[in-house]
């Protein structure tokens, strides 16, 4: 039966953006605090859900134009390659580098090439979670 | 200060408490679903706000830390709650949920049965 949803779509506009910028919160919050690329992702994920249950598969497909399975593809290559830069510096693989910049509106920053690894297993997550809903929504 | 920050702060877990205990009692003792939908909604949504309140207030009046995360799901709580219990009755109607017999008015009578001959089913 068609009924009609204004109710949850309106919501589902306001609340998938604060539950969208709370995980970019637990993104950049993992180095120090509870959190990290795979929680991140995982929450952005249950984001993109909730638009999956408010409006249907073609529309959110129209507002995301995302092929996810490239997106779980340049994670792992992003995750690879900060693994990979130390070994052209001489320096084990896997061995991270981290400096302190002077950012303008932020100051003193300490930049840190574990959360490019992250940014990748953010990817990953992200696109794995769903490509399994989309795969298992898809099928009449 | 402290003694006005920890009697703020008892007071709304105290509050918080008493609701979410209305809200199970509510549970157990109203007829159908849809007043069991409007004790649950409305009465843990507020209970779990205030309890969220009261520890808000907690670690920013006691323990000086300001965190606002907190107020976000205050926020996030009181936005989704009404929502979710708006969604599940809505549902449980459409699929045939009857009301408690002693209901008199059922407005959404009318427009359920417009809407099934507009869209032909039975």
């Amino acid at each position: 039966m068609k009924v009609n949803n204004v109710i949850l779509q309106f919501t589902t506009k306001i609340v998938f953006f604060i539950i969208f910028f709370f995980a970019v919160h637990i993104f950049f919050a993992g180095h120090y605090t509870p959190g990290g690329g795979f929680v991140g992702g995982l929450v952005t994920a249950s984001a993109i859900v909730l638009l999956l249950v408010a409006f249907d598969l073609k529309t959110v497909r129209s507002l995301l134009p995302i092929n996810y399975i490239y997106m779980v593809a340049i994670g792992l290559l992003i995750a690879l390659g900060t693994a990979a830069i130390a070994m052209f510096l001489d320096e084990p693989f896997f061995t991270h580098f981290f400096d302190y910049f002077y950012l303008p509106l932020f100051g003193k920053t300490s930049l840190h090439t574990a959360a490019l690894f992250d940014f990748g297993v953010y990817l990953v997550v992200v696109g794995v979670t769903m490509t399994i809903i989309q795969t298992i929504g898809e099928d009449e | 200060m402290t003694i006005l920050a920890n009697i703020l702060v008892i007071f709304f877990i105290s509050v918080g408490l008493i609701f979410i205990a209305v809200t199970a009692i509510g549970l157990f003792r109203l007829p159908d679903l849809y007043t069991r939908a409007h004790a649950a909604s409305k009465s843990s949504t507020l209970g779990v706000m205030c309890i969220l309140l009261g520890v808000f207030l907690h670690f920013w009046l006691n323990e000086g830390h300001f965190n606002p995360g907190i107020l976000l799901g205050i926020l996030f709580l009181f936005i989704t709650g009404p929502v979710g219990a708006h969604i599940m009755s809505r549902s449980s109607y459409l699929a045939g949920v009857k009301p408690w017999k002693g209901t008199v008015r059922d407005d959404l009578k009318e427009e359920f049965e417009r809407m099934k001959k507009e869209q032909g089913i039975k």
